[in-house]
């Protein structure tokens, strides 16, 4: 062994472990490699033959279903260890510990407003009703029987973040209420075709089957353009947290919408007027007035590499990379600006770019060491550009709550360290 | 004579082909009864629709609340673990709001609808309709909304304007523009 070696081959291994460090402290889990002695860690290395090739590994069979490697299990979902109490409550996707545009399920945002309830899906039923020529029930069974379709398309919480401080450290802290998968069911167009709506059908009640019997009432025109009954995720069945057997999907509409654990459609004349939509997802502009039935998610985007809480360990070539999405159809262009807002280049935008999909964009970037701040601009397919935070508070003022989709720059100090920017 | 049968019984079945037809297309699901339909409808309308019967005072409101809410909620629906229900009125247009039952919901018939579809939050719809009322009838009585001697049934529940029903707009967005 060459001490040389050693030494030469320590900076990609102290790289490599600060960048675990700062990802597993963004998602609040365990330090890895902290404890590992230089000497144990040299031994796997050239020119020696490392430890896992020196005897079997594990059995086929010794995880039928499979989990992540141990080294990644500080890559958990972000959840507050601060709340009031956990039955109404979010859990944030780690983003800038992913790549590409879909998320894993078990890793997939959740936001639940009664618990997750544990459901046996042969007792399940789907109750169509109202406005309908003819009431009906589906089993699971019944609705897999229908034409299916897999779609991908993006969830996010309406609330992602606030307007008011202390704004999040991290990219999942900002906006880790977003998630994006394929999507399998069948179209809710289908099943209403199936009942025969009435003309006078406006809006759909939705209801789920949780603790909270959460309803929303969605437009009768966006359940026959795009909204599906959808039972798998990700090629698996929902997960419970997902609304397992069965949850509705409204592309490019605020989460909460998209009801989970849905047992009821009730076709109607005019909204509900639920709790949901008048309380709670309104938004409050300074004048006292409310925004009510504010469905869409506008375009935005965020980087998610270099990002908050992450450290750049070299000067020298980084990419650039984050996510970019639009509840009003396809990313157009992503705009990087590495020179605080001053110069603005399109970014490489990777296929597939998808209606109301995740955008995965990435820019090569040249880091000479000095402080930057660097920042991601969306434009979709209507030609809305991404606002600034400043811009939507000018106009909806720090009560608004929902909807924030402003831009959010990132700061990198001179040791490479990298902070919120408007924090 | 037999021919005008035959055609007539084929007149008939081809009207039923198609108008099956046109009513489904996969045979997929089955009728709802209404008693099924009735058992889980629960959605109570803005104008106190589908609101059932029965009744319930102030003063039995305030016992149901001290048992079955105030533990999250607060002796006087202050707010703890649970949302703040009382008070607030003349805050919304402020600096800083207090979004509570008085001060922001548009519709008191909503108040019915959620705590029997969501409340107790350890044991939702456990409470019976007169529960459900009386429990409306007191948290809208906290927040001066009706009288402390009041007994609250469909109709005089939908009757109850509430302070902010007029102050919510459609969706403006978008707002910001290049």
């Amino acid at each position: 062994m060459s001490n040389k070696i050693h030494t030469s081959d320590k900076p990609i291994g102290t790289t490599r472990r600060r960048f675990l460090q700062s990802g597993g402290a963004a998602a609040g889990g365990v330090v890895l490699g902290a404890g590992a002695s230089t000497a144990a860690e040299t031994d796997n290395l050239p020119p020696n033959v490392p430890d896992w090739m020196k005897a079997p590994g594990d059995p086929m069979g010794s995880q039928p279903y499979g989990a992540p490697s141990p080294f990644e299990k500080g890559v958990v979902k972000n959840i507050s260890k601060n709340l009031k109490q956990y039955i109404s409550a979010s859990g944030r996707t780690p983003l800038q510990d992913l790549d590409g545009i879909i998320t894993p399920n078990g890793l997939f945002y959740e936001r639940h407003h009664g618990g997750v309830p544990t459901i046996d899906p042969a007792q399940h039923r789907l109750m169509l009703h109202g406005l309908v020529e003819r009431p009906l029930i589906f089993t699971m069974d019944d609705l897999r029987r229908f034409p299916s379709e897999s779609r991908i398309h993006f969830l996010e919480c309406s609330g992602n973040p606030g307007y008011t401080k202390p704004y999040g450290k991290t990219a999942s802290d900002l906006v880790g209420l977003l998630s994006c998968a394929e999507w399998t069911g069948v179209s809710l167009k289908l099943v209403l075709q199936e009942a025969g709506l009435k003309p006078e059908a406006k809006w759909i009640i939705a209801e789920g089957a949780d603790a909270a019997a959460l309803t929303r009432s969605i437009p009768i025109e966006k359940c026959l353009e795009d909204a599906m009954l959808v039972y798998s995720q990700n090629g698996e069945r929902l997960r419970p947290q997902q609304g397992y057997p069965l949850r509705l999907l409204l592309p490019g509409f605020e989460g909460n919408m998209n009801v989970k654990w849905l047992r009821r459609l009730h076709v109607t004349a005019e909204p509900a007027y639920s709790r949901e939509e008048t309380s709670k997802y309104t938004d409050l502009l300074p004048d006292g007035t409310a925004r009510e039935f504010s469905f869409y998610m506008e375009a935005k985007s965020i980087i998610t590499r270099p990002s908050g809480g992450q450290r750049l360990n070299a000067t020298g070539f980084h990419e650039i990379t984050g996510i970019a999405w639009s509840g009003h159809g396809k990313i157009q262009r992503v705009e990087v600006s590495v020179d605080d807002g001053r110069s603005w280049q399109d970014a490489l935008v990777q296929e597939p770019v998808l209606t109301r999909a995740l955008t995965r964009f990435r820019l090569p970037w040249q880091w000479d060491g000095k402080p930057a701040v660097i920042q991601s601009r969306a434009v979709d397919e209507t030609g809305y550009v991404q606002p600034t935070l400043a811009e939507l508070l000018a106009v909806r003022g720090e009560n608004y709550f929902y909807h924030n989709n402003a831009i959010w720059p990132w700061r990198i100090s001179a040791d490479g360290e990298v902070t919120n920017a408007l924090a | 004579m037999r021919w005008r049968e035959i055609c007539g019984v084929v007149l008939v079945f081809l009207i039923w082909a198609s108008s099956a037809q046109a009513q489904s297309t996969y045979g997929i699901g089955r009728q709802a009864t209404a008693a099924e339909i009735a058992g889980w409808n629960i959605d109570v309308g803005r104008d106190g629709s589908n609101l059932p019967a029965g009744r319930g005072s102030v003063s039995q409101g305030r016992d149901i609340f001290a048992q079955q809410c105030a533990s999250c909620h607060g002796e006087k629906g202050e707010g703890a673990i649970g949302d703040r229900l009382v008070g607030g009125q003349g805050t919304i247009g402020t600096p800083r709001p207090i979004r509570t039952v008085g001060s922001y919901w548009p519709y008191a018939p909503t108040l019915f609808d959620y705590i029997r579809r969501a409340m107790p939050q350890n044991a939702p719809q456990s409470l019976s309709n007169e529960d459900v009322y009386a429990v409306s009838a007191y948290i809208l009585s906290l927040n001066g909304l009706v009288r402390d001697d009041a007994t609250l049934d469909a109709k005089s529940l939908a009757a109850i304007k509430m302070p902010n029903r007029d102050k919510f707009v459609g969706d403006a967005r978008p707002d910001v523009k290049r």
